[in-house]
């Protein structure tokens, strides 16, 4: 059903998400992808909560050097354990994650944004408060 | 030990034979492909529910109304053990999913039972936090803070336990039923279902815990 080059089937049908993409592989190739998958998710947690309470880097770096590291081991987890890939065959699972992920940059980029200029622009309560007296 | 593709039931693409297509028509995708993709569709659109619940968090989390912040209630050393749960839960669920597709008993059985044993242990956790917050007057009540913490992170304890009832149901399944393509179908959406949660974990322990306990 492959041909053996690179794996990929010879048919142009679609794989299912979370379907492991080499057919007729033996479980140790599925062993070998998940064991990867979990010694790189290890590292980035491992490195996270390290660095979370490190006092050797530059503080202010810290929480944007969490978020670099839980974007990567997200990666890891879709490609590894969902097995959500860019082969041809995946593209509309590939399609419909990207329109996901672009749903919930937009959600929270844009709630952080808009409420923190609207904090911004505020009169400070205690100053609302005077001037209803 | 290999196995060939034919005796999966995991079959894709429209070219392939599909042995379970009830009208036989070789142009239309495999039914493992259309409920696959349709409940991939719809964990998406539960992680879009999330980032609903995360956006809350990341605006209201320095509003604690004169009452205690992360730094002053979270206990890493709980959390890391939480992550550790679900990460190894993660690795026994694609057990699991391999022992289910090669039709072997002993990796689906013990993959399953390892992730449910696990998954467990990260709910009760999970509850002692919990309990342990609102017993110190921190409950969801308290500022807005810990309301968007409690509704964030309890909904993901929500949709563990969904997955434990969800991982119960498949083990029962291929108990009765055996490796039928249908049961193989509903153990890929579990999958699927399991290896997403942990996602959101990954969220939820860098942006709640590790942010909450910098700075």
């Amino acid at each position: 059903m492959s041909d053996g080059e690179t794996g990929v089937p010879l048919y142009d049908g679609d794989i299912a998400p979370g379907d492991e993409p080499a057919s007729g592989a033996e479980i140790a190739v599925g062993i070998r992808g998940y064991l990867i998958g979990l010694g790189l998710a290890v590292l980035a947690t491992i490195v996270s909560f390290y660095i979370s309470g490190t006092t050797l880097v530059w503080q202010p770096s810290i929480p944007a050097a969490l978020i670099v590291l839980a974007i990567a081991q997200m990666g890891v987890h879709i490609v590894f354990f969902l097995h959500i890939t860019t082969r041809p065959d995946s593209m509309n699972n590939v399609m419909a994650l990207t329109f996901g992920v672009f749903v919930v940059f937009v959600l929270i980029v844009g709630s952080v944004w808009i409420m923190f200029h609207l904090n911004h622009n505020m009169i400070p309560m205690e100053r609302l408060m005077q001037m209803q007296h | 030990m290999s196995i060939a593709t034919t005796d999966f039931g995991f079959v894709r693409g429209a070219a392939a034979v599909v042995p379970f297509a009830e009208h036989g028509e070789r142009s239309v995708a495999s039914k493992l492909i259309i409920a696959a993709f349709g409940f991939w569709v719809f964990l998406l659109s539960d992680v879009v529910m999330f980032s609903a619940f995360f956006a809350t968090y990341a605006v209201l989390k320095d509003m604690t109304a004169g009452g205690p912040s992360g730094k002053d209630l979270f206990n890493i050393s709980t959390v890391a053990i939480e992550t550790g749960c679900l990460l190894a839960s993660s690795f026994s669920c694609g057990m699991a999913s391999l022992g289910a597709r090669a039709r072997a008993d002993f990796m689906y059985y013990g993959g399953m039972i390892a992730t449910a044993l696990l998954g467990a242990a990260f709910l009760l956790l999970e509850l002692r936090d919990f309990t342990t917050l609102i017993a110190q007057g921190a409950g969801p009540s308290r500022s807005a803070f810990l309301s968007a913490y409690f509704a964030l992170v309890g909904c993901h304890g929500l949709h563990v336990t969904m997955g434990l009832l969800f991982l119960l149901t498949m083990m029962a399944q291929v108990y009765a039923k055996g490796y039928r393509a249908d049961i193989l179908r509903r153990i890929l959406c579990f999958a699927l279902f399991w290896h997403t949660l942990d996602i959101i974990w990954v969220g939820i322990f860098t942006v709640v815990y590790l942010m909450g306990v910098a700075r």
